[in-house]
């Protein structure tokens, strides 16, 4: 397989809003055809670095590069880039057809190409009898088809878009997850979205980039942030993760009981220095073998069924909060347990990852 | 149901009869009056004739009813345009400036009519204001003559009425979802068609309450002609003056009366029949629900 080719680079951009730095020296390739992820807590700095890309801000500092020209203070109406907004943005007193054509009159095309290509866009979004409705008279799912519509249409080198499902209800939202990729992979357009939903990214997303307080903390697939967090924050932030407080030692965590967890302790973090054991809850086996690394007891406190799994709240002596366990419903169907039980539970050394406090 | 709508016609008790007592009845009284000769001495005769109202084509008085249109129309196309300007920019400003803008623009309003109408002579007199300061800029010809013309007439109504369009326009505009206009510059326009295409449109409602507001108000003005015109400058207004207190022919005072009211119910009728016809072509395409 060749190298994809890198699309957009973010070469070291910052924004600052007066005192207020919102983007932090972020660097980032995004490359051809891909679908991208812009993942952090609200306040990260993802909608600034959006808004940058959609030329809405000029960045403070840095390049962005799209085909290695830089279109940093390109004025938004003059890149091949095309913005999906969150609230919609749809022209309130224009058609679904006299929105969606919008961006094509600008470029000042025959008339009958606009109702060609207007046609197949519509047909493609399933909006072709919506046409002569107003947005007024649409549901929340179809006026975001019609936004995706208005910015495809365009055949953007990229789209952007910001929080494209945080609209919708939840049901909608799990159907439009796989719609946009879908869509995306039969229109071939490099697609960059920005969510605060870790969830939604992991599922949609080829690559994505984690941004905290305007700083890129990890850009990965979601596969590897998920199991390869760059730092504490993103593997509280991506999933769940159980965490152990507790001291460095030489291959592991020793927390504050004594108990030591086996584990790969980085190379950066020093011998004795604050550090946390983590361990997601579907690498915890309940009652296991007496050759498994890190084992402790604990009781369980409460259980929740989740249709093919089993949610476990165990209160162990090794962290002040309980731990989170998911075994299949087919193990807990062999060996029940019930609130109140004292169970003993396990997870091997290559499961723990270690970070600094 | 018929308890609401008791209750809700007990509501409206007041205000109805207010209208009926001190609006419909003594219209109704000016109308009937059009209707009545003029006394030789000055009262009423009261033999029916049409002569008011053929009086009111006559034209020397059409001419001046042109005339007041023509002032009104002026006065509305300039404070449409300087009031929608001045909202545009209030609707742009930071949120927490915008209260503080918008009083200011309103400030005027809270002076007295007349007294707002004299700052005008102040100003525009041989040796007002303006004339002080074109001097302090080294103006040394005679002094410009700008008072008692129709261009005063104009200045003081476009001043007088300017905060009822900024109001009127300033509704629509912060109200307006900003990322409308970025929308449209996304999709490639520039600043300009993105005013004339989206933001306009939008906001047209606003412009046309404005403009009707200022235009009634205007045509039928009498004391800013009679100030700022000076006293032989005449709209419909001060020819209705003149009837009623100088010439004594209240009669004729009262057709120009309700010819007068019958081009401000046109414009009323057309603005609302406009608003009508866009609500209406919403609410036609609605209906159809979720497919």
């Amino acid at each position: 397989m060749s190298e994809p080719r890198t699309l957009l680079a973010i070469d070291n951009v910052s924004k600052n809003f007066g005192r207020v730095r919102a983007v932090d020296g972020v660097s980032l390739d995004i490359r051809e055809n891909e679908f991208f992820a812009l993942l952090g807590p609200s306040g990260c700095g993802k909608t600034t670095l959006l808004r940058m890309l959609a030329g809405f801000e000029t960045p403070s500092d840095g390049r962005i590069l799209l085909d290695g020209k830089d279109i940093a203070r390109t004025p938004p109406n003059k890149r091949p880039v095309n913005l999906m907004f969150q609230s919609y943005a749809l022209f309130p007193h224009m058609s679904v057809r006299a929105n969606v054509s919008y961006g094509l009159e600008m470029e000042r095309l025959p008339a009958k190409e606009i109702r060609a290509r207007v046609d197949a866009i519509l047909a493609t979004t399933e909006l072709g009898p919506f046409a002569d409705r107003k947005p007024e008279q649409l549901s929340g799912g179809q006026k975001q088809r019609v936004a995706l519509a208005r910015a495809l249409v365009k055949r953007p080198r990229l789209l952007l878009l910001d929080e494209p499902l945080g609209a919708l209800d939840k049901k909608l939202r799990g159907a439009m997850q796989l719609e946009l990729k879908r869509l995306q992979h039969e229109v071939g357009i490099t697609f960059v979205i920005v969510t605060h939903d870790q969830e939604e990214s992991l599922v949609m997303a080829d690559r994505m980039a984690v941004l905290k307080d305007g700083r890129l903390l990890q850009c990965d697939t979601p596969h590897a942030v998920y199991e390869h967090p760059a730092d504490r924050f993103v593997a509280d932030f991506i999933g769940v993760m159980n965490f152990v407080p507790g001291k460095a030692g030489r291959d592991g965590v020793v927390a504050s009981n004594g108990t030591r967890i086996a584990g790969k302790v980085p190379d950066t973090l020093g011998s004795d220095t604050s550090a946390v054991a983590s361990v997601r809850p579907e690498r915890i086996r309940l009652f296991p073998s007496p050759e498994t690394a890190n084992r402790t007891t604990g009781t369980v406190e409460a259980l929740a069924y989740q249709g093919l799994d089993l949610q476990l709240h165990i209160r162990t002596p090794l962290s002040p909060k309980p731990f989170l366990v998911r075994v299949t419903a087919d193990a807990a169907d062999r060996r029940p347990v019930s609130s109140g039980d004292e169970v003993e539970l396990g997870w091997d050394a290559a499961d723990v990852r270690i970070f600094k406090e | 149901m018929s308890q609401t709508r008791f209750r809700s016609s007990l509501l409206m008790a007041p205000a109805l009869l207010w209208l009926t007592a001190l609006m419909v009845v003594p219209c109704a009284l000016v109308l009937a009056l059009a209707f009545f000769r003029r006394g030789i001495y000055g009262g009423i005769d009261y033999t029916f004739t049409l002569e008011n109202f053929g009086l009111v084509f006559n034209p020397l008085y059409a001419g001046i009813f042109l005339k007041s249109a023509r002032i009104a129309g002026t006065a509305t196309l300039i404070a449409v345009v300087v009031g929608y300007a001045a909202a545009y920019a209030i609707a742009a400003a930071p949120r927490r400036w915008q209260p503080v803008f918008l009083f200011f623009a309103v400030l005027p309003f809270w002076s007295n009519y007349l007294i707002r109408t004299y700052a005008w002579i102040v100003l525009l007199n041989r040796e007002g204001l303006v004339t002080q300061l074109l001097r302090w800029f080294g103006y040394t010809g005679e002094p410009p003559s700008m008072l008692y013309t129709e261009g005063a007439v104009i200045a003081g109504l476009v001043y007088n009425y300017l905060p009822f369009v900024v109001l009127a326009c300033y509704a629509p505009l912060s109200r307006l979802n900003p990322e409308l206009a970025e929308a449209s510059r996304d999709l490639g326009a520039s600043a300009m068609t993105t005013f004339r295409r989206v933001i306009l449109p939008l906001t047209v409602p606003g412009i046309a309450a404005g403009a009707v507001f200022v235009f009634v108000l205007s045509i039928g003005n009498f004391v800013t002609p009679a100030l700022l015109g000076g006293g032989r400058f005449q709209m419909i207004g001060n020819l209705v003056y003149d009837q009623f207190l100088t010439a004594n022919d209240w009669p004729f005072g009262a057709a120009l009366a309700m010819a007068l009211i019958a081009i401000m119910l046109l414009v009323l009728m057309a603005q609302a029949l406009a608003a009508d016809r866009a609500a209406g072509r919403a609410a036609q395409t609605t209906g159809g629900g979720d497919g």
